[in-house]
C-alpha cells in the first residue's frame, strides 16, 4: 500500500479511529454529552475528508476495496445519516436512565461496516463489512437492556442475521467453487464467457440473493422487520431502516451491475418476484397495523420493493433513480423515526397511532414535519419522495416493464390508506391534553434540517441529481 | 414574470397567513383576500393588455430550466383557454375567502394556507405546458384539498377526504405512467428527452400505443371531471367539505379535468380520441341524465347540488368530444358558468347551514318569509342551474346541444331530456326549502352585507355571461379554432 492508498482510505480510517477515541474518553470520564460530541466530530471530520480523498479516486486499495466515486457518494450519505442519528439519539437517550456512551461506539463500528460494504469489490470485504454492521447492530437494538421488547428484538435480529450470513457464505462458496474467484471484476469476466458451471453459479447466486434479501427485508425475507422495528429504540430503528438497508442496496447494485449476474434468466425472474411480493406484502400488511413503528416497517418493505423495480430496469436511469430514491428515503425515514423518537418519553416510545391523535393542535410544527415525512413516503409533490418515486417509475417505464410499474402504482395507492390513517389522527380531535415531553434541542435541529432538505430536494432536485449523475456511474 | 407570480403570490401569502394567524385570526383572512385579489387583478390586466392581439397562442410565457437532462422545465404559458380559467379561479378564490370569513373559526391560519395553496396548484395546472410540471401541480392540488375536507368538513369528513384522495391519487399515477410512456416513445422516435407540451404534440406512435396512453390521461381527467362510474367520490367530498372547499371543488377542481381533456387528450392523441369519442359522448349523456335523476332524489341540500354538478359536467364532456366549434364553445361556456352558479349555490347552502345547522330539506320550508334576500338569491341560481335563457348556463348548454345535434340527433334529444330534469330538481329545491309555510318557525338573520356582496358579484357575472357572452367567446375563439382543426375527418 502506498501513501495515496492511505489518502483514499482516509474517510474509512477516521471512521475506524473515532470509536477508539470515544472509548478512551469514556475510560477517562463518562459523559453522554462528551461522547456524543466526539462521535459527531469524528463523523464530521470523516465527512470532510471525502474532499481530501476525492482527487485520489478511483483507486483499488488491495483487492478488497474499490474506492471510486460510487463508493464516495454512498460513504458520504452514510456518514451524513450517522450524524443525524447522533443528534436524534442524544435527545432520545438523554431522557432515559443508564449509560449511553457505548451506543455511539457501536454505532461508529456499524457505520464503518456500512462504509466498507459500499466500497467492497470482493466477497471477503463484503462479508467483513456486513458482519461489522450486524454485530454492532445486535448491541444497538437491545441497548435498553432492562426492557423486554428491545431484548426480544435483539435476539430475533441476531438469529436471523446469523442465518442470513450463513446463506450468504454458502452462496459465495458455491460461486467461488464454480468460478475460482471472489473478486467482482473477475466474476464478471468469468460470467461473460459461457464456459462456467451453471448448476453451481445459479444456486450460489440465489443463496447470495437470499442473504441480501434478509438484510434488505424484502418479501419473503421480511418477517423479522416489524418486530425488530417495534422493539428497537426509535433512533436505532431509523438506523436499521436507512443506513443498514441503504448500504446493502448500494452493494447489491454494484455487485450485480458489475457482474451482470441479475440478467441471468432465472435471477431476473427471482428479482421480479421479490419486487412484486415486497410491494404487495409491505403495503397490504401495513393496513392491518395500529403501531406507527410497525406501519413504517411494512412501508419500508414496500419501498425496497419500489427500489428493486428501478434496479431491475438496468437502464441508464437506474443508478440515478436508485441513488436519488435512497437519499429521499434516508431523509424521510430518519425524519419519521426522528419524530417518533422526539415525542417518546423516558419509558416507552410514542409508537401507537393514538399517541398522535390531535398532535397538530398541541404541537403544530412537529405535526407539520411528520406530515411532510409521511407525504414524502407516499410520494406527494414538493417533497423529495415525489421526485424519487417519479424517477423510479421513469426507470421502470424506460425498460418497458409495464406490469411491475402498474403494480407499483396500484400498491402505492393502497399505501396511501395507512399514511393517511396517521395523518387523520394527527389532525383529529385531541384526546390527550398533556403536551408530552419537552423537545430535545439537537433532535429538533435534526428534524428542521431534515424537513428543509426534504422540501429543497422536492423543489430543486437538480443539484443533487447532477451530483449523482456525476458520481454514481458504475 | 407575471405568470410565476400568479402561483407564487398565493404560495407565499399562504405561509404568511399561517404565521400571522398566531397573533390575529383576522390578519390571516385579510392576507388571503388581498393575495387572491392581487392575482385576480394581475389576470385581469393580462386580459386587458392582450385583448387587441386576439389571444393567439401563448401570449405570455415563462420558461426556466428545472431538470434539463430529462427535458423537465418550469415552463408556464398562457392562451385564451388558460386565461379565462384563471379568471374563474381567482374570482371564485376571492369569493371563497369571503364566504368562509365567519364560518371558519378553528385553525384559521392553516385553513387559509390550504385554501391559497389549492389556488396555487390550480393556477399551476392551468398554466403548465411541461407535462412534468403539469403533473406536479396536478398532485399539489390534492393535499391541501384533502386537509380542507378532513379538518374543516362536516360529519363524515374523514371518509370523504380519504376517498377523494385515493381516487385522484390513483388516477393521477395512471396518468404519470401515460406521461412517461409518451416521453419514452417520443425519445424513441426523435432521440430527444423532453416533457415539453409543444414538442410532444404529434409524437409518432402506433395506434394501439396511442389508445392506451390516451386512456391513461382520460382516466385521470375523467375522475376529476367526473365521468359517471368514476364519480362516486364527488357527492361525498362536496357534501362533507366546508363551503370554500365545495366552491373550489365544484367550481375549479372539476374544471381541471375538463381542461386536461381540452389541453392534452384531444391535441396529443387526436386519432384515438376521435375513435374513443362515441364512448365518451355516451358517458357524457349518461352523466347528464344520471346526475339529474339523482339530484332529484336527494334530501340533503348540499348533496343535491353536488349531483347537479355531475349532470352539468356531463354537458362539458359531451361538448368536448362532439368536437366541433359550437359544442366546444358551449363546453367552455358551461365550465365557466357552472363554476359560478354552482359555487353560488354552495355558498348559499353553507350560509343556510350556518344559520339553521342542517342541510336536510325536510327540516326547511318557508325560509323565504324570514330570509328573503337569501331565498331570492337561491331562486336566481337555481334558475341559472336549470338553464334559464338570459343567464350564462343557458348559453353553454344551448351551444353544446346545437353542436351535438349536428353530430347525433339521438344524443341531442337525450341531453335535452336532461335539461328537462334540471327544471324538476331546481324547482323542487326552491319549493321545498324556501317556499311554502314556515312549519319549523325558523327565525334567521338574512344575508349580511358581506354575503350580499358575494351574491351580487356572482349574479352580475352570470347575467353578463348570459346576455353578452361575446367577449368571453372571443377569448376562447383561437383555442377552439385550433382544436377544431385537429378533429380528424374534417
Amino acid at each position: 500500500m502506498t501513501g495515496h492508498d492511505f489518502v483514499a482510505l482516509l474517510p474509512l480510517l477516521i471512521l475506524a479511529a473515532t470509536p477508539i477515541v470515544v472509548m478512551l474518553a469514556v475510560a477517562v470520564h463518562r459523559s453522554h454529552g462528551v461522547s456524543a460530541s466526539l462521535t459527531f466530530a469524528g463523523l464530521a471530520i470523516s465527512f470532510g475528508s471525502l474532499w481530501i480523498a476525492a482527487p485520489q479516486l478511483p483507486r483499488q486499495v488491495t483487492p478488497l476495496l474499490m474506492l471510486d466515486r460510487y463508493a464516495l457518494f454512498y460513504i458520504g450519505l452514510i456518514v451524513a445519516a450517522s450524524m443525524v442519528f447522533v443528534l436524534l439519539a442524544y435527545g432520545y437517550f438523554e431522557k432515559r436512565e443508564g449509560d449511553h456512551d457505548e451506543l455511539y461506539i457501536l454505532m461508529l463500528v456499524a457505520t464503518l461496516g456500512s462504509a466498507v460494504l459500499v466500497s467492497s469489490s470482493h466477497f471477503v470485504s463484503l462479508f467483513l463489512g456486513l458482519e461489522l454492521l450486524s454485530v454492532a447492530l445486535y448491541g444497538m437494538i437491545s441497548y435498553p437492556r432492562r426492557q423486554p421488547l428491545p431484548l426480544e428484538a435483539g435476539i430475533k435480529y441476531l438469529v436471523l442475521a446469523a442465518v442470513s450470513a450463513a446463506f450468504l457464505l454458502f452462496g459465495m462458496a458455491l460461486v467461488y467453487g464454480a468460478l475460482g474467484t471472489m473478486q467482482f471484476g473477475e466474476i464478471a469476466a468469468e460470467l461473460a464467457h459461457s464456459g462456467f458451471d451453471r448448476w453451481l453459479v445459479l444456486p450460489g447466486m440465489a443463496l447470495i440473493v437470499t442473504g441480501f434479501g434478509f438484510k434488505l427485508a424484502v418479501a419473503p425475507f421480511h418477517l423479522w422487520t416489524p418486530d425488530v422495528y417495534e422493539g428497537a429504540p426509535a433512533p436505532v430503528t431509523a438506523y436499521i431502516a436507512t443506513i443498514s438497508k441503504g448500504a446493502m442496496f448500494a452493494l447489491l447494485l454494484r455487485y450485480f451491475y458489475q457482474t451482470r449476474a441479475h440478467e441471468l434468466a432465472p435471477l431476473f425472474i427471482v428479482f421480479s418476484v421479490i419486487a412484486i411480493a415486497s410491494m404487495l406484502a409491505g403495503n397490504i400488511l401495513a393496513l392491518l397495523q395500529n403501531n406507527v413503528k410497525r406501519i413504517l416497517a411494512y412501508s419500508s418493505i414496500a419501498h425496497l420493493g419500489y427500489l428493486l423495480v428501478a434496479f431491475q430496469s438496468s437502464g441508464d436511469l437506474a443508478p440515478t433513480a436508485v441513488a436519488f430514491y435512497l437519499v429521499a428515503y434516508f431523509v424521510t425515514t430518519l425524519g419519521a423515526f426522528g419524530v417518533v423518537g422526539i415525542l417518546s418519553d423516558s419509558t416507552r416510545d410514542a409508537d401507537l397511532i393514538e399517541n398522535y391523535r390531535g398532535l397538530f393542535w398541541r404541537r403544530p410544527a412537529i405535526a407539520a414535519i411528520f406530515t411532510a415525512m409521511l407525504f414524502s413516503l407516499a410520494g406527494i409533490p414538493i417533497t423529495a419522495g415525489f421526485i424519487g418515486k417519479f424517477y423510479v417509475v421513469a426507470a421502470g417505464a424506460s425498460a418497458a416493464m409495464w406490469s411491475l410499474v402498474i403494480i407499483l402504482v396500484i400498491t402505492s395507492a393502497i399505501g396511501l390508506f395507512y399514511y393517511l390513517r396517521i395523518v387523520v389522527a394527527i389532525y383529529g380531535e385531541a384526546t390527550q391534553v398533556k403536551a408530552g415531553p419537552t423537545l430535545a434541542l439537537p433532535g429538533t435541529l435534526a428534524l428542521v434540517f431534515l424537513s428543509a432538505s426534504l422540501v429543497f430536494l422536492g423543489v430543486f432536485p437538480q443539484p443533487l441529481l447532477a451530483l449523482i449523475r456525476n458520481l454514481t456511474r458504475i | 414574470m407575471i405568470l410565476p407570480c400568479l402561483i407564487l403570490i398565493p404560495l407565499l401569502a399562504g405561509a404568511l397567513a399561517w404565521a400571522a394567524a398566531r397573533w390575529n385570526a383576522s390578519a390571516a383572512r385579510w392576507i388571503a383576500l388581498i393575495a387572491v385579489l392581487a392575482d385576480f387583478i394581475l389576470t385581469l390586466s393580462l386580459w386587458i393588455s392582450n385583448s387587441h392581439a386576439g389571444f393567439a397562442v401563448w401570449f405570455a410565457q415563462t420558461d426556466w430550466a428545472w431538470i434539463p437532462e430529462l427535458g423537465i422545465r418550469f415552463h408556464l404559458a398562457l392562451d385564451g383557454l388558460s386565461l379565462l380559467l384563471l379568471m374563474l379561479t381567482f374570482f371564485l378564490g376571492v369569493l371563497s375567502v369571503l364566504a368562509s370569513w365567519n364560518e371558519i373559526t378553528q385553525a384559521v391560519g392553516f385553513f387559509h394556507l390550504n385554501l391559497l395553496w389549492i389556488l396555487a396548484g390550480i393556477a399551476g395546472v392551468f398554466l403548465a405546458v411541461n407535462l412534468f410540471l403539469f403533473y406536479f401541480a396536478w398532485e399539489l392540488m390534492l393535499v391541501p384539498m384533502y386537509f380542507l375536507i378532513a379538518i374543516w368538513g362536516h360529519e363524515k369528513r374523514i371518509y370523504a377526504a380519504v376517498k377523494f384522495f385515493i381516487f385522484t391519487q390513483l388516477s393521477g399515477l395512471l396518468m404519470l405512467i401515460a406521461i412517461l410512456a409518451l416521453f419514452f416513445l417520443h425519445h424513441t422516435a426523435t432521440g430527444v428527452y423532453t416533457f415539453e407540451y409543444q414538442q410532444l404534440l404529434g409524437t409518432a406512435m402506433s395506434p394501439t400505443a396511442e389508445m392506451w396512453i390516451m386512456l391513461g390521461f382520460f382516466v385521470a381527467f375523467a375522475v376529476k371531471l367526473p365521468v359517471v362510474v368514476l364519480h362516486t367520490w364527488l357527492p361525498d367530498a362536496h357534501t362533507e367539505a366546508p363551503t370554500a372547499g365545495s366552491v373550489i371543488l365544484a367550481g375549479l377542481l372539476l374544471k381541471t379535468g375538463a381542461y386536461g381533456m381540452l389541453r392534452f387528450v384531444l391535441p396529443l392523441f387526436p386519432r384515438s380520441a376521435h375513435a374513443f369519442a362515441p364512448v365518451a359522448m355516451a358517458l357524457g349523456v349518461a352523466g347528464i341524465l344520471y346526475g339529474a335523476l339523482l339530484a332529484f332524489g336527494q334530501t340533503d341540500l348540499k348533496r343535491l347540488v353536488a349531483y347537479t354538478s355531475v349532470s352539468h359536467l356531463g354537458f362539458v364532456l359531451l361538448g368536448i368530444f362532439v368536437w366541433n366549434g359550437l359544442a366546444l364553445q358551449g363546453a367552455l361556456m358551461t365550465m365557466i358558468c357552472h363554476g359560478i352558479s354552482t359555487g353560488a349555490l354552495f355558498i348559499l347552502v353553507g350560509a343556510l347551514q350556518d344559520r339553521i345547522h342542517t342541510r336536510e330539506m325536510d327540516r326547511m320550508g318557508g325560509i323565504w318569509s324570514t330570509a328573503p334576500r337569501l331565498s331570492g338569491a337561491a331562486l336566481f341560481f337555481a334558475l341559472a342551474s336549470l338553464g334559464l335563457p338570459g343567464l350564462g348556463d343557458f348559453v353553454g348548454e344551448f351551444l353544446v346541444l346545437l353542436g351535438t345535434y349536428r353530430q347525433s340527433v339521438v344524443l341531442a334529444v337525450l341531453a335535452t331530456i336532461g335539461v328537462l330534469f334540471a327544471t324538476f330538481y331546481a324547482l323542487r329545491l326552491v319549493q321545498r326549502a324556501f317556499q311554502g309555510p314556515n312549519t319549523h318557525s325558523w327565525r334567521i338573520p338574512d344575508l349580511v352585507p358581506r354575503e350580499g356582496l358575494v351574491m351580487a358579484l356572482m349574479i352580475v357575472a352570470l347575467l353578463w355571461l348570459g346576455l353578452y357572452p361575446r367577449p368571453v367567446l372571443n377569448v376562447f375563439q383561437p383555442a377552439v379554432a385550433r382544436l377544431e382543426q385537429l378533429a380528424p375527418g374534417r
